[in-house]
């Protein structure tokens, strides 16, 4: 394969100032010692990552949203599970069909979903509740988990399990010895990759989320709305190390390609 | 044995049955409800709501803006990424994985700091989008981007590109690189291994990525509110401003079953026509 030339390198390096440059603007605005938006220059000051803990509801927010990502991404993977290893392992009527319900939130849009939950739950009663944002966030993840589940599903190979049984294991300890190992890593980096979607997730949440149970993306959002000051900046600079950190994490321990494309080909 | 993968899918059957079907024909119902000022919503049978979007040309040309957003965002992600797909793919190992993090990664970050950059990009008393536009010689005066379609088309174009980039680079890992080095030895040129060996390759992976960012661009809620301001809506927007401010539901409504309507009707023909096009190459 013939290497890149210079246009090649020089159109690589305006397409990634291009990419990065919102967020690098982003974090650095958010280290201004200004009382107002302006790029710091000669001096630089931690203020306004300070002026963070005055505003008890950007930090409710966070914890919100920690606990809604954490649980409605682990409900999400208890559920696709089980169906993950419906789908890979048996041939049944309704199977394709079942797959495209399951994966039917990542076709509709956001918007749409969140008007539907929004007139579903207040009619049940469930209007701006924590239980309600729970519920919503398993369904809009549950495609990112159970794509990886299924994809560690169907890589699994059957004859550990029949050598299992072979050697007198239940079927009980078979699941609970052979095959739930064997499927961790998915279930890991599945879990994972839903946390980040709920923890990031803001179009369909802000129609559903009440002023108690605002996520930090629907904060953040409702307050630019209002006025862009270096407070948003900085609260947008710890979402961005957050994610960056998760990233990282993640790309080590199971790879960013394989991920996002699904097998990578150096099959890490 | 029968009933077990049924047994297994029964809890996401639950789920999805109770939280996503029983609320999308709620809403196509309240589409069809009447609603007033002060009586609220009416759970009758009516098509005011239906003759109201479809007569009234402020939604007709709320939904062209939409599409014709979305197209452009879809023209420059295919236009910008696919390149750039290209020379990822012709990396080598440790610079290809990093740059694959540093295009991709903004996918995972919040799409509220990522539209917050560029806010502070156009406007603000900085302006750095035209301080360098000016600065290159491009443009003589500054140009408008915040709560501008040419604004919002740009952060969109940023927020969607990864999707290309992962679409169009899925499609070149299935590339063989010999079929270049044999048009290559066979005396073809770059610009036509470009043109007769990669395109041909890469086109199912920018025709399958620009249905995901045209379906995404025409759904954005986010970017388009921050950059679009109050003033210039579209479909997503105009659908939140019924539901949250106005209060007129029904409307809102329908303006959420029209966008996911003709979503669903382009990806499906889309999908009809990228099928027929390649029945024809490879059948």
């Amino acid at each position: 394969m013939s290497r890149n030339g210079p246009i090649a390198l020089l159109y690589h390096a305006l397409f990634v100032i291009f990419m990065i440059a919102p967020i690098v603007v982003v974090v650095w605005v958010a280290f201004t010692p200004e009382g107002f938006l302006s790029f710091p220059t000669t001096h630089w000051s931690l203020r306004w990552f300070y002026a963070i803990a005055r505003y008890p509801e950007f930090i409710a927010a966070f914890w919100q949203s920690l606990g809604l990502g954490a649980l409605s991404s682990a409900i999400a993977v208890a559920i696709s599970v089980p169906a993950a290893l419906a789908i890979a392992r048996h041939r049944f009527v309704g199977r394709e069909a079942f797959q495209a319900l399951f994966m039917s939130p990542l076709m509709i849009p956001n918007v749409v979903l969140g008007i539907a939950f929004l007139r579903f739950f207040t009619q049940i009663g469930l209007g701006g509740t924590f239980i309600g944002l729970v519920l919503a966030h398993i369904v809009i993840v549950l495609p990112f988990a159970l794509r990886l589940t299924l994809a560690s599903a169907v890589g699994l190979d059957r004859a550990l399990e029949h050598a299992a049984v072979s050697l007198g294991a239940s079927e009980a300890t078979v699941l609970k010895r052979i095959t739930l190992p064997l499927v961790l890593p998915g279930l890991v980096s599945g879990w994972a990759l839903a946390f980040i979607n709920s923890f990031d997730e803001v179009t369909m949440t802000v129609f559903i989320a009440g002023p108690n149970t605002a996520t930090l993306p629907v904060r953040m959002f409702l307050y630019i709305q209002d006025n862009i000051d270096p407070l948003v900046t900085s609260v947008s600079a710890c979402v961005i190390a957050v994610t960056v950190l998760a990233l990282v994490a993640l790309d080590r321990a199971y790879g960013l390609e394989r991920l996002l494309v699904g097998r990578g080909r150096d099959g890490r | 044995m029968k009933a077990t993968p049924y047994l297994l899918s029964l809890p996401a059957l639950i789920l999805f049955a109770a939280i996503v079907i029983v609320p999308l024909g709620m809403t196509v119902a309240l589409s069809f409800h009447d609603w007033g000022q002060y009586k609220g919503i009416e759970p009758v049978f009516i098509l005011k709501n239906w003759r109201e979007v479809f007569t009234d040309s402020y939604y007709g040309e709320m939904f062209w803006r939409t599409f014709r957003i979305a197209l452009a965002v879809t023209v420059l992600t295919a236009l910008f990424g696919a390149p750039e797909a290209y020379i990822l793919n012709r990396m080598k190992s440790p610079w290809r994985g990093f740059f694959l993090l540093v295009i991709l990664g903004p996918l995972l970050i919040s799409v509220v700091a990522r539209t917050l950059g560029w806010a502070l990009l156009f406007g603000g008393q900085g302006g750095l989008v035209n301080k360098a536009l000016m600065g290159a010689g491009l443009i003589d005066a500054p140009l408008p981007f915040m709560f501008t379609e040419t604004g919002m088309i740009v952060a969109l174009t940023h927020v969607m590109m990864p999707y290309m980039v992962l679409a169009v680079w899925a499609a070149l890992q299935r590339l063989d690189p010999q079929i270049e080095n044999a048009a290559v030895a066979l005396g073809a040129g770059p610009v036509t291994v470009l043109r007769r060996i990669v395109l041909p390759q890469a086109l199912p992976g920018i025709l399958s990525g620009g249905i995901i960012v045209f379906t995404l661009a025409a759904s954005a809620f986010a970017t388009p509110a921050i950059i679009g301001g109050r003033r210039l809506k579209v479909a997503s927007t105009l659908a939140y401003d019924e539901f949250l401010n106005t209060l007129n539901w029904p409307l809102g409504a329908v303006v959420a079953v029209l966008l996911l309507v003709a979503l669903v009707a382009i990806v499906f023909g889309a999908n009809r026509l990228i099928e027929r096009r390649y029945a024809q190459v490879f059948g």
